[in-house]
């Protein structure tokens, strides 16, 4: 070891090179509760891009260690990963092959009972869906960060959020920033969230590629000498695979491939636990986030429903339309997974009209609204405006898509 | 893991399954005449508890043999963590008291490379050996970029590839080992490529330790396992390239299995073992240590 503060610290290559009396950024961080860093800590405003946010958040986060391959436009945001490494606050990180070898590396990682980061974009999240689909039943706490880009045939390099609707169904936590401001704050609740015993999952932070990780927004951060406690490799609802444990004729990862009843049954029950835990995680979302979602203008007569960045389009438009005497309620969705269901029906008691624009062909999330409130509201539930291929949304589509909204179902 | 993790609490101790009392009482993690490693030897199966039984593997099945003698060769099973992929082997491997991950197709090389650094974090004062046990095709084809770029990045776990030269799990298609000319399912003209030289593609990427072998000499495959693991814990990469032939797929009558590896190997898969300066002057420096001690005795 380089120096002596660090030499009982666990580290492995971080201090290469480093002169005799370099202190890893890491150490010289304080541990504090995650409920003050979230709420009582004192923040300083910047005026910064969502990558650099998103490499403030990672400097607070307590990293063990970050293995991504670049991808636009998420590459600026594992180069600051990279920075961070070579400042001390991240212990290991490395450039992988590609995005198959990067998913299962950190899984790899995270059995090892560490806190493990990977972030990707569309195309990548896609080509590496498969170990992605399998990190919730190996119960792994990954904190992934996914830039939303369009992944369908023309190639494109544009936001779209698509790819989110690919997740919505592997057993993640599922979280979508609308700005900069979110994507400091998200990552460090879903990291403590996934690693609490009763939810031991991964989680996903997406956010909308450029209009987010490019452009540069107002974000109130906390002082950088504070982090996140560790992870407790002990404390899991599975064994991390560290070999500490007294030996078993089992593997974790059991390979249920009998074809009798048992294993039918037994890997049935494994997903309801993983599907289980993560409407588990909820609690913890409405403390650290205070709250699955957010509602502007309770009680109003129509409601906008969105998440990412289509709710900063979506406020535009109910600041302008309260400038012509109309209240026009909404509800920002933070968490996709868990997905808010209680919390969305009681916000719209009594709405007439809800509109969910979106950034993505599919309208992913018109489709899993109308299935979570069918017979639980008697809303009409519209889907628009819609835009994706890099399209931006101005707020007079919104406007428009109200008003013809209001003619159809007055 | 520490061994007195391994004792069972007296009250309990009558309760637990003979399979376990026999591991405490038999196994390879007791009995060490005061040293820190496994000391059983290869000779002495048989006499005592190994940590891998009851496999559902096919009868007569070289593989088995050969898994067993890794799990005899590893230094400190007690902290090793073996990581496969879909395959016959991990039918044998899950059944081994010693952590298996059973990942996705072809991952094992990215999974480790991940483990391995998390554990070194994790554990910055004990030594945890990950090693990727898995087949040809696991390894050559699905397998081959993490394979590669695990290699490349010299990361320090062993691999070893159960060589069976088909694809024996899912019916006995040809694999990337799969000799040139050879009739299997999914090669019905004949296998068109040749066999991948997996030990050039080794020796390209400079691993540390290399070494292809058949399981004919069960001392020497134990041996080059303790070798293989000790030099990814201290130097770099490992690669243990192993022929465990498949007498289902290539139709050997179960009392001829080992005459056909001695054959194959005599034939044409030989005994190769290539070290590196660097491993070797470790391997040299710990080997006579442990020569100097017996003398000593």
């Amino acid at each position: 070891m380089a120096n002596v503060k660090g030499a009982a610290v666990n580290r492995t290559a971080v201090d290469e090179g480093k002169p005799a009396d370099w202190i890893p950024g890491t150490e010289r961080q304080t541990v504090v509760d995650p409920m003050e860093m979230f709420h009582k800590l004192p923040r300083e405003k910047q005026f910064i891009t969502g990558s650099e946010a998103a490499r403030e958040s990672m400097r607070r986060a307590n990293i063990d260690i970050a293995i991504a391959y670049p991808i636009t436009p998420q590459s600026e945001s594992m180069q600051q990963a990279g920075y961070l490494y070579d400042e001390g606050y991240i212990k290991e990180y490395y450039r992988a092959e590609e995005e198959i070898g990067t998913f299962s590396a950190i899984s790899g990682a995270s059995r090892a009972g560490v806190r493990s980061l990977t972030a990707t974009s569309g195309p990548g999240l896609m080509r590496g869906m498969e170990a992605i689909s399998s990190w919730p039943g190996a119960r792994t706490p990954i904190i992934m960060l996914n830039m939303c880009r369009v992944i369908n045939t023309p190639l494109a390099i544009q936001p779209d959020n698509i790819e989110m609707s690919f997740m919505l169904n592997t057993g993640m936590i599922l979280l979508h920033a609308e700005n900069q401001q979110d994507f400091y704050d998200y990552p460090l609740a879903a990291i403590m969230a996934s690693e609490q015993v009763d939810v031991t999952l991964p989680a996903c932070v997406s956010t909308d590629g450029f209009f987010v990780t490019h452009a540069r927004g107002p974000v109130l951060i906390t002082p950088e000498e504070f982090k996140l406690p560790p992870r407790d490799g002990w404390r899991s609802a599975v064994p991390a695979m560290d070999n500490e444990n007294p030996p078993a004729r089992i593997s974790r990862d059991a390979p249920i491939q009998k074809s009798n009843f048992i294993s039918y049954h037994m890997h049935s029950s494994w997903q309801q636990e993983v599907f289980a835990a993560v409407h588990r995680s909820a609690k913890y979302f409405r403390k650290y986030l205070g709250g699955l979602i957010e509602v502007v203008n309770p009680g109003a007569e129509e409601f906008i429903i969105a998440s990412g960045c289509a709710v900063s389009q979506a406020r535009e438009a109910v600041r302008q339309e309260g400038e012509q005497g109309r209240t026009v309620g909404l509800i920002k969705i933070k968490t996709i997974r868990p997905f808010p269901i209680a919390e969305i029906v009681e916000a719209i008691q009594g709405v007439k009209r809800i509109l969910v624009p979106e950034f993505n062909q599919a309208g992913w999330l018109h489709k899993e609204l109308c299935a979570v409130l069918y017979g639980k509201s008697t809303a009409v539930i519209k889907d628009g405006p819609r835009v994706y291929g890099g399209m931006t949304m101005p707020t007079e589509m919104v406007l428009e898509a109200l008003a013809d909204f209001r003619k159809e179902v007055p | 893991m520490s061994l007195e993790n391994l004792y069972p609490s007296p009250v309990f101790k009558d309760y637990l399954p003979i399979e376990y009392r026999d591991l405490v009482e038999h196994g390879p993690y007791t009995n060490r005449g005061g040293k820190d490693k496994q000391t059983v030897k290869v000779t002495d199966m048989g006499k005592f508890k190994e940590v891998i039984e009851e496999h559902p593997m096919c009868a007569g099945c070289a593989m088995t043999l050969f898994i067993r003698l890794v799990y005899i060769g590893m230094p400190n099973p007690e902290h090793t963590i073996v990581v496969g992929t879909a395959g016959c082997g991990r039918l044998a491997i899950s059944q081994a008291s010693v952590p298996f991950i059973y990942g996705n197709y072809g991952d094992t090389n990215a999974v480790a490379s991940g483990l391995k650094r998390g554990l070194e974090i994790r554990f910055p004062n004990q030594k945890k050996d990950v090693v990727v046990m898995a087949g040809d095709g696991g390894l050559i084809d699905i397998g081959f970029q993490g394979l590669m770029h695990s290699w490349f990045r010299k990361e320090k776990f062993v691999t070893i590839m159960l060589d069976n030269e088909v694809y024996g799990n899912t019916g006995g298609q040809e694999s990337g080992m799969t000799n040139h000319g050879k009739v299997l399912k999914m090669a019905p003209r004949g296998k068109f490529g040749d066999k991948v030289d997996a030990l050039g593609l080794a020796k390209v990427a400079e691993v540390d330790y290399i070494c292809r072998l058949a399981p004919t000499n069960p001392a020497r495959v134990a041996r080059t396992v303790r070798r293989a693991i000790m030099v990814a814990r201290e130097v770099g990469h490992s690669y243990i390239q192993a022929y465990t032939s498949c007498n289902i797929e290539y139709s050997i009558p179960t009392p001829d299995v080992m005459k056909d590896a001695f054959e194959i190997e005599k034939e044409r898969y030989g005994f190769e073992e290539i070290i590196s300066p660097r491993a070797k002057e470790y391997l040299d420096e710990i080997e006579k240590k442990a020569k100097k001690k017996k003398s000593d005795k």
